[in-house]
């Protein structure tokens, strides 16, 4: 069956049948020449669609990872085109695979080396909780030494089950206030995990 | 022709009588076991006689026998002959009160590590080894998780229903 050649004339909705959308304008008033909103829907607009991802992957779902970057499911729909290796340079970092505990200082390293803002995906069981290896050398979650913004389920899960964890990440970052990261409790979040 | 396992056996007979026991010959390797002092004398006979030419050492750990009392702790050396191609296992036996065994690096540089990893694992005390410090798990690890009084499972957790892991409650 001959596949449809698509032109971006009329904008559509983003989805996950490889449609490139158009990101709404946010809500605002606007007038003749001219528009008002708040920054915060302007700045959460331009950074949830241009994330860079940050792939610390030690196990198989880093294998599916890959998957998802590629050609087939291809991440950069998204606007997470280019993988950053330095954590100094992302947003985002995906944590995808079995932590043990002598990993756990190494990734909480990676982490802290982020800028601000900086948001965290667990992908897969092991990463999440321990998975099956309840054991004395795995980490039993890598919500015991960063903060977790989304928990990606499976073992290992499938690309489009990364791609959703992504685009709730997307949603996380285009509502979230410029101020949070200023916030109390947002201070309190970092202390309780002893990162300053 | 070769090198057979009853002139093996014999040649150690020949050289230590009565300390060496155990012979047994599991899936065709000769098996048998020293008093944990003679270790290093044994193995440095074996590697430098001429006709049992045993170089290499091909791996080293230890097992736990909780029920044994007295030798609770096995250390194997498993030992090959690359001119006959022979391999041999041998085990000394060891107290879990005082795992103090001689360590084999002055005879073979590759128990170095081996011998770290049985240690951070089982807790022998090697006396001599020049680094004798935990290899795989975390520094901060405060007891030797492959000796069987240690459950396997992270105790740690709460979150885990015993149930849902088919250990524990009614099933």
């Amino acid at each position: 069956m001959a596949r449809p050649v698509r032109f971006n004339i009329t904008p559509k909705p983003r989805d996950a049948q490889g449609h490139i959308g158009m990101a709404d304008a946010p809500e605002g008033y606007s007038g003749e020449g001219f528009f008002t909103t708040k920054l915060s829907e302007v700045v959460g607009l331009a950074r949830k669609n241009s994330l860079w991802p940050l792939p610390f992957a030690t196990s198989c779902c880093g294998i599916e990872f890959m998957a998802t970057m590629g050609a087939h499911y291809d991440l950069g729909r998204f606007g997470a085109e280019r993988m950053g290796f330095s954590p100094r340079q992302c947003d985002m970092l995906l944590v995808m695979g079995t932590i043990a505990k002598k990993m756990g200082p190494v990734l909480r390293q990676v982490y802290i080396q982020m800028s601000e803002p900086r948001w965290v995906i667990a992908v897969g069981a092991c990463a999440s909780s321990g998975g099956i290896f309840d054991s004395y050398s795995v980490l039993q979650g890598i919500d015991q030494i960063i903060p977790v913004d989304v928990y990606v389920p499976g073992c290992p899960p499938r690309p489009e089950a990364i791609l959703d964890g992504v685009l709730a990440v997307q949603d996380l970052v285009g509502k979230e206030s410029i101020r949070r990261r200023n916030s109390e409790r947002y201070q309190q979040l970092m202390l309780s995990y002893g990162i300053q | 022709m070769g090198l057979t396992n009853e002139r093996i056996k014999e040649r150690l007979i020949e050289k230590f009588g009565e300390s060496v026991t155990g012979f047994s010959e599991p899936f065709g390797m000769l098996t048998f076991e020293v008093p944990k002092e003679m270790n290093l004398k044994l193995l440095q006979f074996l590697h430098d006689d001429n006709e049992l030419k045993f170089r290499f050492l091909t791996d080293l750990q230890a097992v736990h026998y909780p029920n044994d009392k007295g030798r609770e702790l096995a250390v194997v050396y498993h030992l090959h002959n690359f001119a006959d191609n022979v391999r041999i296992r041998c085990k000394i036996f060891t107290d879990i009160e005082n795992p103090d065994v001689f360590t084999a690096t002055r005879l073979y540089e590759c128990a170095n590590w081996m011998e770290r990893e049985t240690y951070d694992f089982f807790g022998v005390n090697f006396v001599g080894h020049p680094n004798l410090k935990r290899i795989l798990n975390v520094d901060e690890m405060d007891y030797f998780p492959m000796r069987k009084e240690y459950p396997m499972e992270d105790q740690t957790r709460i979150d885990k229903d015993d149930e849902m892991f088919g250990r524990g409650g009614t099933f």
